[in-house]
């Protein structure tokens, strides 16, 4: 059987709708596993329309290898996704990406040898000059996002150092590449060099892109950049669907597109930075340098126990817990909600303060907390619950640091100022669960470790929040 | 409210289909297609707002399945043969070529598309409200 241009247009546009309604689904955790169900039925009619469409071209053997590379695909991927802890979920959708990337690109190179396939041969059997430029632009940034996104797991998931590696000379090295991609890409329009050549060294050019792009980006930036390559994997596409004249691929490229850059933008507001200079990479990498305020080394700190926090606690009417980071590599979020069950047991308010940049990606908090059962309800955003603080007994800070210091707000030399943060300090009391008193990622010393209504409870936040589990 | 926004970006969408239908060959398939591509833009852009901030990191990782929707380009590489029968010996390379990127392609997707899915399944599943008491 076989179908009419018409017919699959229309169909892949069906799918390309579907695929709205399973982003639109996840306004709301009611309706997004519905939308999740949509989703794959989009996906799984592109397959089907594509193959149906092809029909009495294809041959048993090239059946089999697509359907083989299907299958095998498939079981790698179920693997992956069952088997990875929800602390680790940042770097999968790193990987993931990174994949989603090497397609496009492959995808866009065979266009280029076999562009006959494809309908793309013009008069003088050349590959027609404005789908030459889309091929570029999708395998430029398909190559992008593959290296970057594999650079961004490595770094989260602890392969590579996690700070900034800053090269000789990156902007200039950076910028020459670009220059290159462009005079590849203009090269290929006119003819200035073999095509294969010229299409070779757009590859490689772009994919050591990716890699100097990215490379020179700490690991607490990295929210903004798996979102941004989640972005470019999208717009590689769109570039993608226009060689191809294929709806679905135009339109998903779109919404991909625009969902990576919405987040990258929320990311960057999160931080007060702009996404120009996490981009440019480099944040973090001095960690002599404090921000304003000279040295607190010396000055004193209250520290307490588990049973001291407990105490507290329980005898608090309401507390809100400021997961972070720490929370995560620590895996205190079970302990944690069973420590909320206890003081809920003794008629205690327990809520949750998430700031949008706690953790690695967008949402990092909410997933790890949802793993843990805890309902999604008793879980908050920053504009939301940033004036219950006043009104609160004991704010618990788990793992999070920059989030919640006080610089941002009043210290105008501070490298985090104009960042907004959890108020915490109007809470009556502070409870600080950390490893250590050293500063966080930016480098900048927490002016809140020294209040006088603040305890530092120094260890693992797993272990001390087990203990106090055990002293409730 | 939002419902009716989204059917009424969903029409804008169908719009430029019908129209081109109508209009015969009027304009361009380059103009047509950017079409699509602009208002498709515009409908990610309010959709996407309208995602709860709790739910980000699922948008992140279905968003991330439904982009390995190349997977179509990826097909049709795969599947890719000669128009002609009289095909030389660089064009035959050449098509060869196509079909081990395009094969490495869907294989790359699918992974992408299996495992993206899946993963968001597994994290949705986990939100759940306060039980009622």
């Amino acid at each position: 059987m076989s179908m009419t241009a018409n017919t699959a247009a229309a169909l892949y546009l069906v799918s390309a709708i579907l695929f709205i309604f399973a982003i639109r689904g996840l306004s709301s955790p009611d309706t997004a596993r519905r939308g999740n169900m949509l989703g794959i039925i989009g996906m799984a009619l592109a397959v089907g329309v594509t193959i149906l469409r092809l029909g009495p071209s294809l041959s048993p053997t090239t059946l089999g290898l697509i359907g083989g590379a299907l299958v095998l695909g498939a079981i790698i991927g179920i693997l992956l996704a069952q088997k990875a802890p929800m602390t680790s979920m940042p770097q999968l959708v790193g990987a993931f990406n990174a994949l989603g990337g090497g397609a496009s690109l492959l995808g866009a190179a065979a266009a280029f040898y076999a562009p006959a396939a494809f309908g793309l041969l013009g008069a003088n059997d050349a590959i027609i000059g404005h789908s030459m430029v889309e091929l570029s632009i999708s395998v430029i940034l398909g190559a992008i996002t593959f290296t970057g996104s594999w650079i961004a797991f490595g770094k989260l998931n602890g392969n590579i150092p996690g700070g900034p590696v800053i090269l000789p000379l990156r902007h200039v090295l950076n910028i020459l590449l670009a220059l290159t991609l462009i005079g590849c890409v203009l090269g290929l329009l006119f003819g200035w060099a073999p095509p294969q050549v010229l299409f070779i060294t757009l590859i490689v050019v772009s994919l050591i892109l990716g890699i100097t792009l990215i490379i020179p980006i700490g690991g607490a930036d990295m929210p903004v950049v798996i979102s941004m390559l989640n972005s470019y994997s999208g717009w590689a596409a769109a570039a993608l669907g226009f060689g191809l004249g294929n709806f679905a691929l135009i339109i998903v490229g779109a919404l991909v597109g625009a969902s990576g850059a919405i987040l990258s933008y929320i990311m960057c507001k999160g931080m007060n930075r702009s996404f120009i200079s996490v981009i440019l990479g480099g944040f973090g990498a001095d960690d002599a340098v404090a921000g304003g305020g000279g040295s607190n080394a010396d000055r004193p700190v209250k520290r307490g126990s588990a049973e001291d926090a407990a105490f507290i606690m329980k005898n608090a009417s309401r507390v809100i817990i400021v997961p972070g980071y720490g929370m995560a590599v620590a895996q205190a979020q079970h302990a944690l909600k069973e420590m909320a069950g206890k003081l809920k047991e003794e008629g205690v308010d327990v809520a949750y303060a998430i700031h949008p940049v706690a953790g690695r990606m967008p949402g990092h908090m909410n997933v790890l907390l949802a793993e843990a059962q805890v309902p999604y309800d008793e879980v908050f955003e920053l504009d939301d619950i940033n004036s219950q603080f006043p009104a609160t007994d004991v704010a618990f800070v788990i793992g999070a640091n920059d989030v919640t210091n006080p610089s941002a707000k009043n210290d105008s030399t501070s490298p985090i100022f104009g960042m907004p943060i959890l108020d915490v300090e109007s809470a009556q009391t502070v409870l600080f669960v950390k490893r250590s008193l050293g500063s966080g990622y930016a480098g900048i010393e927490n002016p809140l470790f020294f209040n006088d209504n603040t305890m530092m409870l120094l260890s693992d936040a797993k272990k001390m929040v087990e203990e106090i589990v055990k002293a409730l | 409210m939002k419902k009716l926004l989204t059917l009424i970006t969903v029409c804008a969408l169908a719009l430029p289909a019908v129209a081109a239908e109508s209009a015969g060959s009027g304009i361009s398939d380059s103009v047509f297609l950017a079409a699509v591509f602009a208002m498709a833009c515009f409908v990610g852009y309010y959709v996407v707002w309208s995602v709860t901030p709790a739910l980000h990191t699922p948008l992140m990782s279905v968003t991330n399945a439904i982009s390995a929707v190349v997977v179509v380009g990826a097909i049709i590489a795969a599947a890719a043969t000669l128009f002609s029968s009289t095909g030389d010996a660089q064009t035959t390379n050449e098509i060869w070529t196509a079909r081990a990127l395009g094969t490495g392609g869907v294989f790359l997707a699918s992974i992408n598309i299996f495992g993206g899915f899946l993963v968001t399944r597994r994290m949705l599943a986990m939100y759940k409200k306060k039980p009622k008491s």
